[in-house]
């Protein structure tokens, strides 16, 4: 599939409930490409209903707002779609799928980004493998990227996430990352579970990601540390449904110190 | 793991030569059953007479058993419509235009050769890979492996198929074990001598023909003691038939300390009855697993059993069935621990598609006597829409106090968040869903040859999409 090598990522006003309840109350904020935004926010305010939303998770009902990539909707893009056109979510907890192990869920989810299962079909291509990229080939590709991200091979043939400890599971999804070669990516709390080395090892391997696709990177995070390595030049606070104040990287530091008290004094939120 | 296999198949394809029969004339009988059938069929057969009064004696029983009334809905299963003998060189007549277009877009899109594609379609009756198959059978000759058709068998070796036939599955067992005992054609005879490990599984596939794909095959496998034997039956690419009623028998003795497997994976065409009883007799330290695959046919009734007879006999039933729409299975296993420290595992794992039907009958029984016995039953199902239905009918009849027995079911849907999962990867929905379905089989997949269990993932996926004819 072609992609436009930048991309960037645009949402309005965007309203979202769930089970009923109004979870997003008019969400605006602009991601473009190679910059990185940190978004915080107190628990259960609303982040990850954000990046799912985004993502095209199916329990999210959109009430008003729109979400554009590069000026086309999002919103009625199933999350494959949504994916191919270069979106991805490194989820904060990412479900296991047993008896599919994480090799075969790789390569087929690399193929299917790359176009092989369209080639193979309009090609008349019948051969059982047509659909995926050769195994030799993937094969030294997820080598050389469970390499960087100091991952044991071993991983590759358990199945999906299961019993994968925390930071295990944090690793893997940066893992899919660097294999899918995303345009826009959201980071769910990828920082929670990473041990102090895990977080130098998965944030160098996000810089150099963003370096060689232009990334733009919207890193939800409850932590300065993880700011420290991956450095972002906008930062907002996310309070009770949406953004409510953006400022620049010297806001991490107040948050850190004073917490989200007095924002809802300064914001009248 | 992942790995190719296509150039397995391509050396495969190149080695396969026609394979001459020795039997060239067609022969049919009446339609509909009779005594006058059996002698017929016995006849053509040269068969000697104490086969033809087993046959007799069958048809006997047959006609006074009544038909089930449980598991499926046979009300529309006319016996009087059948043929219940044809010879290979009738089958040869039909040609490949006749074959459903959705047969063959199956073949085309499971990449399978086009040499087995007019086999597996029945317009060829031979597919033997002559090259292949001649060197193993020195092989087993060398060991005094006797793996050969039943006819040969009864021909050549009539000693022991009149000392083991209806031994472990008797003529009166059920309706279709007497059908198939007075109308048999086709099958396997294995013998496998005392220590023998039979490294390469045996597979039909090998000396496969016609006959061996009929409607009444009748398989013995004998592995005497402390030998080690794999038998591998059928295959995962779709067997079109014109026959409407397939009715096997598979009997199994493992002997003191022997090892038998056996793997099966029917894929017959939706318009057929598929009605199977399959069971092995374990003694003494012997083990024995059924590994049963169903995808295919229509109605399927089917309880692979074993009969743990001798101390410490261990015996496995694994089973996968996967029911679309129009198809409906009435499977399970049967575990009957007749002696001390016996132990049984049945796992059985059910997908149900569209209107598609699972049932699964777990029955263990512990006699007095057999302490120590284990018994362990586990059946997952998966239904993939709101109106797919599955089944559990547990069996447990313990009668003695020294027994575990344990039993665990399980119904799932696939969930909204591994969909949303896989497909926030760039996966179509399809192409998730039939992930999702390979990753809940892995437990049967894993124990296949691998180059079944590339193609049995295939086929999933296929079957996934509900166009496999
Ligand atoms: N399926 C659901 N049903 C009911 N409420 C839900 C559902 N999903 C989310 N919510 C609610 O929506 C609110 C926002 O949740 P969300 O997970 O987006 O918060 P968050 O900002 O990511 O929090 P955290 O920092 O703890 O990860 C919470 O009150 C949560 O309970
Ligand atoms: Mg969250």
């Amino acid at each position: 599939m072609e992609q436009t090598l930048a991309q960037t990522l645009e949402i309005r006003d965007l309203h979202v409930r769930v089970e009923g309840k109004e979870i997003l109350k008019g969400v605006t904020l602009t991601v473009r490409p190679g910059e990185t935004h940190a978004l915080m926010g107190p628990n259960g305010s609303g982040k990850s209903t954000l990046s799912y939303t985004l993502m095209g998770h199916p329990k999210y009902e959109i009430v008003g707002g729109e979400v554009l990539l590069n000026g086309e909707s999002l919103l009625a893009l199933s999350p494959d779609e949504r994916a191919r056109r270069g979106l991805f979510l490194a989820m904060q907890y990412p479900v296991s799928v047993p008896g599919v192990t994480l090799y075969t869920f790789l390569r087929a989810a690399a193929s299917a980004m790359r176009g092989y299962g369209e080639a193979a079909r309009r090609s008349g291509d019948q051969r059982l493998h047509a659909h995926l990229i050769p195994a030799r080939e993937f094969r030294q590709e997820v080598n050389a990227e469970i390499g960087k991200l100091k991952m044991d091979q071993a991983f590759l043939n358990r199945y999906l996430n299961e019993g994968f400890s925390g930071g295990e599971k944090k690793r893997a999804e940066i893992l899919q990352m660097a294999l899918l070669k995303p345009r826009i990516a959201i980071l769910d709390e990828t920082d929670s579970g990473l041990d102090i080395d895990a977080l130098r090892i998965v944030s160098e391997g996000v810089n150099r990601l963003q370096a060689e696709l232009g990334m733009g990177l919207l890193v939800i995070t409850h932590y300065q540390r993880l700011l420290n390595y991956i450095r972002p030049e906008h930062v907002h606070i996310f309070y009770n449904g949406r953004v409510v104040h953006s400022a620049g990287p010297e806001l991490v530091e107040k948050l850190e110190a004073q917490g989200y008290d007095w924002v809802q004094a300064e914001f009248g939120v | 793991m992942a790995n190719d296999y296509d150039d397995l198949r391509q050396i495969k394809d190149q080695t396969q030569e026609d394979f001459a029969t020795e039997i060239d004339y067609a022969y049919q009988t009446r339609r509909g059953l009779g005594e006058d059938i059996v002698r017929e069929v016995s006849a053509v057969k040269g068969e000697p007479q104490w086969m033809l009064d087993f046959r007799l004696k069958a048809l006997d029983t047959f006609m006074k058993m009544p038909m089930p009334t449980w598991g499926v809905d046979l009300g529309l299963l006319d016996f009087e419509e059948f043929y219940y003998f044809m010879r290979s060189t009738e089958r040869k007549a039909r040609n490949w235009e006749e074959v459903p277009d959705a047969i063959k877009d199956t073949f085309e899109r499971l990449g399978i050769p086009e040499a087995e594609r007019r086999f597996l379609a029945g317009v060829e009756t031979q597919m033997d890979s002559e090259s292949v198959y001649s060197s193993l059978k020195e092989e087993w000759q060398r060991h005094g492996i006797i793996f050969v058709d039943m006819d040969t068998a009864v021909r050549e070796y009539p000693d022991l198929v009149r000392e083991h036939i209806s031994t472990i599955v008797p003529i009166g067992d059920n309706k279709f074990a007497a059908l198939n005992s007075a109308f048999w054609s086709g099958g396997s005879f294995v013998y496998v001598p005392k220590g023998v490990d039979v490294e390469i599984p045996l597979q039909a596939y090998f000396r496969i023909n016609a006959q061996n794909l009929g409607q009444f095959e009748r398989t013995i496998i004998i592995a005497d003691e402390g030998s080690n034997v794999h038998y591998i039956e059928g295959c995962t690419a779709p067997q079109y038939s014109t026959w409407a009623l397939h009715t096997g028998v598979i009997e199994i003795l493992v002997k003191k300390g022997a090892h038998a497997r056996y793997t099966t994976i029917q894929n017959w065409s939706r318009n057929v009855y598929n009605l199977v009883t399959q069971r092995a007799v374990v003694e003494e330290d012997g083990s024995m697993a059924w590994v049963d695959g169903n995808l295919g046919s229509g109605i399927t009734m089917k309880y692979p059993a074993v009969v743990l007879r001798g101390p410490r006999a261990r015996g496995e039933v694994l089973s996968i069935a996967f029911a679309g729409d129009g198809q409906h299975y009435d499977a399970g296993a049967k575990a009957i621990h007749l002696a001390p420290h016996t132990t049984s595992l049945i796992t059985s794992k059910s997908i149900s598609k569209g209107l598609g039907r699972s049932g699964f009958r777990g029955m263990v029984r512990v006699v007095p006597g057999a302490v120590g016995a284990q018994s362990k039953v586990a059946c997952d199902a998966l239904l993939l829409d709101p109106e797919s239905r599955s089944d559990t009918y547990p069996y447990i009849d313990v009668s003695e106090d020294e027994a575990q027995i344990e039993h665990e079911a399980t119904v799932s849907k696939i969930s909204e968040d591994q969909l949303f999962y896989l497909m926030s990867r760039g996966l179509s929905e399809k192409e998730a869903s039939a992930m999702i379905v390979n990753g809940f089989l892995e437990p049967f997949v894993k124990e296949l040859p691998m180059e079944y269990a590339v193609e049995l993932n295939r086929l999933i996926a296929l079957q996934m999409e509900g166009s496999v004819g």
